[in-house]
């Protein structure tokens, strides 16, 4: 959901009798819980999916790191301060991790960003939105990647073996994120002033659909999440990592003392899961069309970095030629 | 020795790396490339760990019941006492790396002469600290090598880079009634004693990097005193903006 | 000339006596900058003791259409396996 409304190419799955022998074998493949690896044969249409699920992710990554960097150097605390510092870093890390995924598919990594550059792929919606206090570093440690935790676990099964692997690593590394997030709220809500407190459930307020917005629209009929559900790069359905974060994010808030900003949040026995509104699906769409509150920031600001940086980047490069040539030359 | 000067060497330590950390922390997630994105966090946490020790250190010398924290965040610009070179505007990048590699030859020369300090205390942080400046010491040398000599444009913009803040090296090395008393102590080091293996070290990068350091001995000088640039103002009302705000909050 | 850094493998020797496995793979212009990248990289966690780094294009790697002339065969060897001999447990531990 780093990874949103990814499209297969698929106009519908195919069924076994439409297959080709080899897409067969490949579907057997899957279905036996086998690891696709990058010199495997694959179907075409699983190869540039994967790209652009990957990539997305990727992309997410690395804006991501936006909204949280943000508040790095207004951070509270020294301790704060290393901590935020250290998980924005982690987000960095992550993002190189799924690129590199990405590249085994035989797509570059400056290939993946100019085409997040040129608004040709997206990056998630979640990070259109504003930090606006600390509270909000807070909630979007507690909130947004505990929301990407609910689809990075699965995604650890995934098919693709050099995607499962940075899964795994990534999984391993952010455990820490979503816990500091909630850890910044416990301090300002349990420990802090009603000012604090009055952060904390502004930052909630303003958190709450974007995040559920993360998971996508429901995907039920959908004919991608279907085929991309077959080829196991989609674990879940938009709806099922929705209710289950809904289920463990209520009683997070209660602990905190917070309330969720939906009136209709109600406990369903029946279903043994909350029913809640769902958040306003325009809005997610007027997000994904560029007209998100940060947007544009979030864009020019990634391609200031690249554009800023590309005489270092080509500097050191030219440095490499060079002493690579006079390598050669004193042998 | 006087604890008050004990205090002031201690802050002059970690109001650098606190300064020097949050100028680098700024490039979070806005550097040329992924790679350097996550170097440069490291060399910034490395920092900010310093920080912290130097002013617990500081805090607890004072015995004024006052803690890293409030040193970091509730003195005035008056009361830093880092360098002008660390609160240096980042800038390109090319000049954020000449700034660091500046500060990274005189940082490790001084650590290196703290691990020997008739403080335990002080030798204790130096001796962790020393390890984490070698590395940022190889990299930013390295660095300043290659794009020195890299293109034209790289060459052009390191060259730049240094001359602009050149004039600010010179205040490392200067010597008060404070800097006395550590050396008489046997604390810290004559800091004009850093300077032959400061400039040993900067020499020679410079000259492998195809860098000419600009012929003059100027030097502006202030912050080990509290007199700061304009930069240092704002760079405390964003950090120190929380704790201002909201005053005896916990975060 | 591209300037899009040349891409490299990572492995790293998690501890003393562990043989080094891979952890992924980064950007850079050259090997000696590989591996400080994957010091700053892939052991932000102290994961490592030691680093390799391999240029990518300089890896060979078997063909998966060879999967089964190279990997089969040793299926057929279960004798190289401990379990496929039976020791009489008054032998005692072997």
């Amino acid at each position: 959901m780093y990874a949103q409304m990814v499209k297969t190419e698929a106009k519908r799955v195919k069924s076994r009798e439409e297959m080709t022998p080899e897409e067969a074998a490949f579907q057997d493949r899957i279905e036996a819980g086998e690891k696709i690896e990058p010199k495997d044969w694959m179907p075409e249409g699983y190869r540039r999916t994967l790209i652009r699920q990957i990539g997305q992710h990727a992309h997410s990554e690395i804006v991501g790191q936006l909204p949280e960097g943000n508040w790095i150097t207004r951070a509270p605390t020294l301790e704060r301060k290393a901590i935020l510092l250290a998980k924005v870093q982690d987000e960095a890390g992550h993002g190189l991790y799924l690129y590199s995924a990405a590249e085994t598919l035989g797509v570059s990594r400056d290939a993946l960003i100019a085409k997040l550059h040129d608004g040709s792929m997206k990056y998630s919606s979640i990070f259109n939105y504003p930090t606006l206090t600390w509270a909000d570093i807070g909630a979007v440690g507690w909130l947004v990647d505990g929301a990407a935790i609910m689809n990075q676990v699965p995604l650890q099964r995934t098919s693709y073996g050099p995607y499962s692997r940075a899964m795994i690593r990534i999984c391993k590394e952010e455990s820490f994120h979503q816990r500091q997030g909630y850890d910044i709220l416990i301090k300002m809500c349990l420990k802090g002033t009603p000012a604090q407190k009055a952060m904390a459930q502004d930052a909630l307020n303003r958190f709450w659909y974007p995040s559920l917005m993360m998971f996508g629209p429901s995907d039920k009929d959908s004919v991608h999440s279907a085929q991309s559900m077959a080829w196991k790069i989609k674990i879940n359905t938009n709806d099922e990592l929705r209710q289950k974060f809904v289920d463990q994010t209520v009683p997070q808030a209660e602990y905190l003392g917070l309330t969720v900003p939906d009136p209709d949040l109600t406990w369903n026995e029946d279903k043994g899961g909350y029913d809640f509104t769902e958040p306003d699906w325009a809005e997610f769409y007027a997000v994904l069309a560029g007209n998100g509150p940060c947007n544009r920031e979030r864009m020019a600001a990634r391609v200031a970095a690249w554009e800023d940086g590309a005489w270092f980047r080509e500097g050191l490069m030219a440095h490499a030629r060079k002493a690579a040539k006079r390598g050669v030359a004193a042998e | 020795m006087a604890e008050a000067d004990l205090f002031e060497f201690l802050t002059r330590m970690g109001d650098n790396t606190l300064i020097l950390g949050h100028r680098v922390s700024e490039w979070c997630g806005h550097a040329p490339v992924l790679e350097e994105d996550i170097a440069l966090a490291n060399t910034a946490l490395d920092l900010i760990g310093q920080t912290q020790l130097w002013l617990g250190l500081a805090a607890e010398v004072e015995g004024k019941g006052r803690t890293a924290d409030d040193l970091a965040f509730l003195r005035d610009a008056g009361a830093f006492r880092n360098l002008l070179l660390v609160e240096r505007p980042n800038g390109d990048f090319g000049q954020t790396l000449m700034r660091q590699f500046l500060f990274d030859a005189w940082h490790h020369a001084m650590l290196s002469a703290l691990c020997q300090s008739a403080d335990p205390r002080v030798a204790a942080i130096a001796e962790k600290a020393v390890k984490e400046v070698a590395y940022h010491l190889e990299r930013s040398a390295d660095l300043v090598i290659r794009l020195g000599d890299g293109t034209e444009e790289s060459h052009g913009r390191m060259q730049a880079a240094l001359d602009d803040i050149w004039p600010y090296a010179g205040e490392m090395f200067l010597a008060d009634a404070t800097d006395a008393a550590m050396a008489e102590a046997g604390v810290a080091p004559d800091p004009a004693a850093l300077k032959p293996v400061w400039q040993a070290t900067v020499g020679e990068v410079l000259s492998d990097a195809t860098l000419t350091a600009p012929d003059t001995d100027f030097s502006h000088k202030g912050g080990r005193i509290g007199i700061h640039t304009e930069h240092l103002g704002y760079i405390l009302a964003e950090m120190q903006f929380l704790q201002r705000a909201y005053p005896g909050a916990v975060w | 000339m591209s300037s899009e850094w040349p891409l490299w493998e990572i492995f790293i020797r998690g501890q003393h006596g562990l043989n080094h496995r891979h952890v992924g793979s980064l950007h850079a212009p050259d090997a000696e900058m590989a591996i400080r990248h994957a010091r700053d990289v892939y052991t932000r966690r102290n994961e490592g003791v030691s680093i390799w780094a391999v240029k990518s294009d300089d890896i060979v790697a078997s063909a998966p259409s060879e999967k089964g002339p190279l990997f089969d065969p040793s299926n057929s060897k279960v004798y190289r396996h401990p379990t496929f001999f039976d020791i009489p447990d008054e032998a005692g531990h072997m």
